[in-house]
């Protein structure tokens, strides 16, 4: 069926047949027919964001939380070249958004016009696909396809480019139907890969569960698999920073998380174990350290949705290309019907062996009364919040690695983070797209100082919609993890890595028409931090901490996993010229 | 072609062949694309070798299927087994890539290129450059009274030698269409 309708029509209607309920947008010359066609309808909310960056990350957010395609509308050239940023980020953390951009008229394409730039060139390389529509007759069509594109098969960001008279122009709009499209990723796995990797389980003496994002994205089912399929064989479990919350914390087989920063048991786990399932991760650098150091005994099994994965950075035994869920499912039934066989008596010696490393307490750090220890104050943001229905987002640096570590997440999608492209700035906004998708959570930005004021403009935002997001920041007026690279690296030269003219965070928040509090004392975090949660409305926390706290553990770069730095005291001269090169 | 029919996105086919071990030997394989002929797809396929970094040492691109709007791109690379696994399966992955054949692997397959070559000369290098394009099969489509345009069509290997020959013999200009490629038998 079709109906005739502009273009800038068609843009919503297809937002709306798309289940679409919130755009997080800034509009522009170039997209003011699309504006004009939100102003004269109801059922999507338009969030206006204070710069395109916040845009893309709040539409990150939503996604994020919700495990629906979050959606950002930003106008032609400055709006689409600051969308950049955000569109790289999903695309390395695999997060599913569309992203419309206005564009000049199509007969001044290629004129040098005002606010012209060439959008699909310049992020072609940024997003999973991109489309110029120069028809209107062809704009819905490349509206549904789109989120079909990005959200099957190992999701990520996509862009359409629509020039300013295909908005004004009419044409005929179809809506959805199921997908002509001739892409069509496979789900499920090969069944004789599948029966490998169970008769590996059943006579593996020391697995280990390695999971990442591809466990959230797959969807709640996944988790729920994982859950079972954890807990039916007693195999340990560890995660990337990306798939923290699929597997319970509390879990009795959770081990934390691994990677540089990650817990000493799970590190050594991976080195020493005999059979590696990677389900959902990607073999990224940050998690294997040195690479011909890495895991040197085990089989490895790696189940991806993405082909490209496979065999990309680390050879594995046994590739299964397809979805998490239906492999998880098909991985249980084929388990299942052979017997549900473990080697109980060996997973259980491997498991004290873990429990001897557990006792090292990788994460014991000492304390202080005197000033705030960041760690403390994470450990009593989890102590405060953690009964609550809780959505955490984060920046990047040390903040990030502390708030991975000292917080439990119990459920998937309740982890927001800038994992893959490491983006500073990301947290504000993440936080007000998490909001707007839970208007009743407790929404929480843990940020350090430097992060956060990369996008605080988004404040305006939070203000204007009455989100009541909090942002938590652990204010040490040094950029902590340069600091700490600086420290280990570069012979405690510290090159620019602090700030002297930090704002006064109290003063901000009431400049935007937020509350700002302020802790110094140890004695009086308990107290604000409840204060914080208690107030109905955005809430800047300004939480002054120890300024040279180091993260530890640490694997330094070009060290294998068991090569792990567990404090101060082990950093001397412990990274070569080799692995200084490294990032 | 004998296509392997591998689904697009999907690549168990390309799974199975990571299995063999990483190694440092340098192979040259010869890549065809089945593309969606729509404006930018060319540079997607150019714009992922030079992101990542891989090598191309010929391309040649051309709409194969005027009705299905699909356009055939060949590619000639080199890089590692596990380079040349990656690049099949980052070009597979490209939303508007119907189809992914690694000729080298999928059994023998035919390679021509086209060639025009400028020689210029006169007196017996004249002569000689005529005698060796007998040889070589290659074909005279202009002639002035001081040079020739050769035509040769054949593997690269073959072209190579033809220009090689004709350097001392005056070659002052040549153009080279790339490799085009299909697999033998059906």
């Amino acid at each position: 069926m079709t109906r005739e309708m502009t273009g800038a029509k068609m843009v919503v209607q297809a937002l709306k047949d798309q289940g679409v309920d919130t755009v997080f947008g800034y509009p522009g010359g170039a997209v003011l027919p699309i504006y004009d066609e939100i102003f004269l309808q109801n059922d999507i909310r338009h969030i206006l964001v204070r710069h395109e960056q916040g845009a893309v990350h709040a539409a990150e957010g939503y996604a994020r939380s919700t495990g629906k395609p979050g959606v950002a509308l930003v106008t032609s050239g400055p709006g689409a070249t600051n969308a950049v940023t955000g569109l790289t980020d999903a695309l390395l953390d695999s997060i599913p958004i569309v992203v419309l951009t206005g564009q000049v008229p199509t007969f001044m394409i290629g004129s040098d016009a005002f606010q012209e730039a060439d959008t699909v060139g310049i992020t072609r390389p940024c997003t999973k696909h991109n489309w110029l529509v120069k028809d209107t007759d062809s704009l819905s069509e490349t509206m549904h396809e789109a989120f079909h594109v990005a959200t099957s098969g190992r999701p990520g960001p996509v862009l359409i480019d629509i020039p300013k008279d295909v908005q004004f122009a009419s044409g005929d709009y179809t809506g959805p139907k199921p997908s002509t499209s001739h892409y069509q990723p496979v789900l499920k796995g090969d069944l004789e890969e599948i029966t490998e990797l169970v008769a590996a389980i059943e006579t593996a003496k020391k697995p280990v569960f390695y999971t990442g994002g591809g466990v959230i994205n797959s969807g709640p089912a996944a988790s729920q698999l994982l859950r079972e399929l954890v807990d039916a064989t007693g195999f340990p479990i560890t995660s990337t920073l990306m798939g923290l919350g699929a597997y319970p914390a509390s879990g009795e087989n959770w081990l934390g998380m691994l990677g540089m920063h990650g817990l000493y048991e799970a590190n050594l786990a991976m080195h020493d174990c005999d059979l590696m399932i990677n389900i959902g991760a990607r073999f990224d650098d940050r998690i294997t350290g040195r690479i011909d150091a890495f895991s040197p005994n085990s089989k490895k099994a790696h189940i991806d949705i993405d082909p490209s994965s496979i065999n990309k950075v680390i050879r594995v035994d046994i590739p299964i290309v397809g979805d998490v869920a239906h492999v998880l499912e098909d991985i249980l039934k084929v388990w299942k019907a052979r017997g549900r066989k473990t080697d109980a008596a060996a997973v259980k010696q491997w498991q004290s062996q873990i429990a001897d490393w557990r006792k090292v307490n990788c994460l014991a750090y000492t304390n202080s009364e005197k000033t705030i220890k960041p760690q403390y104050a994470l450990q009593r943001l989890e102590e405060l919040t953690k009964n609550h229905d809780r959505y955490i987002t984060t920046e990047v640096g040390q903040h990030q690695m502390w708030a991975a570590q000292y917080l439990g997440f119990e459920d998937p999608n309740r982890w927001m983070t800038s994992g893959g492209l490491g983006t500073m700035g990301y947290g504000t906004p993440a936080s007000i797209g998490v909001q707007m998708a839970h208007p009743d959570a407790l929404v929480i930005n843990v940020a350090g100082e430097a992060s956060w004021l990369m996008n605080m403009q988004e404040m305006g935002t939070a203000v204007q919609y009455r989100l009541p997001v909090k942002q938590f920041i652990l204010n040490n007026e040094r950029l902590g993890m340069v600091r700490q690279w600086q420290e280990l690296l570069h012979g405690e030269r510290y090159s620019h890595s602090w700030s002297e003219a930090l704002p006064d965070f109290v003063k901000l928040a009431e400049a935007f028409g937020a509350k700002g509090i302020l802790c110094s004392d140890p004695a009086d975090l308990d107290d604000a931090i409840m204060e914080m949660i208690n107030y109905d409305g955005p809430v800047i926390f300004d939480c002054l901490v120890e300024k040279h706290e180091n993260c530890f553990p640490m694997i330094p770069s070009g060290k294998a996993h068991n090569e792990m730095l567990l404090g101060e005291a082990e950093t001397q001269g412990v990274i070569d010229s080799k692995g200084s090169v490294l990032v | 072609m004998s296509a392997l029919h591998i689904k697009q996105g999907s690549t168990r086919h390309s799974a199975y062949n990571l299995r063999p071990t990483f190694s440092d030997v340098q192979e040259r394989h010869t890549i065809a694309v089945l593309v969606e002929n729509e404006p930018g797809v060319l540079a997607r396929v150019i714009g992922l070798f030079s992101g990542r970094g891989y090598n191309i040492e010929s391309l040649t691109v051309a709409e194969v299927d005027h009705t299905g709007h699909l356009s055939r791109i060949t590619i000639v690379t080199t890089g590692t087994p596990q380079v040349i696994e990656q690049i099949k399966a980052q070009l597979g992955r490209i939303v508007s890539v119907r189809d992914v054949h690694d000729l080298t692997v999928e059994g023998s397959s035919v390679e021509r290129e086209l060639a025009i070559i400028k020689v210029v000369g006169e007196g017996d290098k004249r002569v000689e450059a005529l005698r060796l394009a007998d040889i070589f099969r290659a074909n005279v489509v202009d002639s002035t009274l001081n040079s020739f345009i050769f035509e040769i069509t054949g593997a690269p290997d073959k072209i190579d030698a033809f220009a090689d020959l004709m350097r001392p013999l005056g070659l002052v200009e040549i153009a080279r269409t790339g490799v085009a490629a299909l697999l033998r038998g059906d």
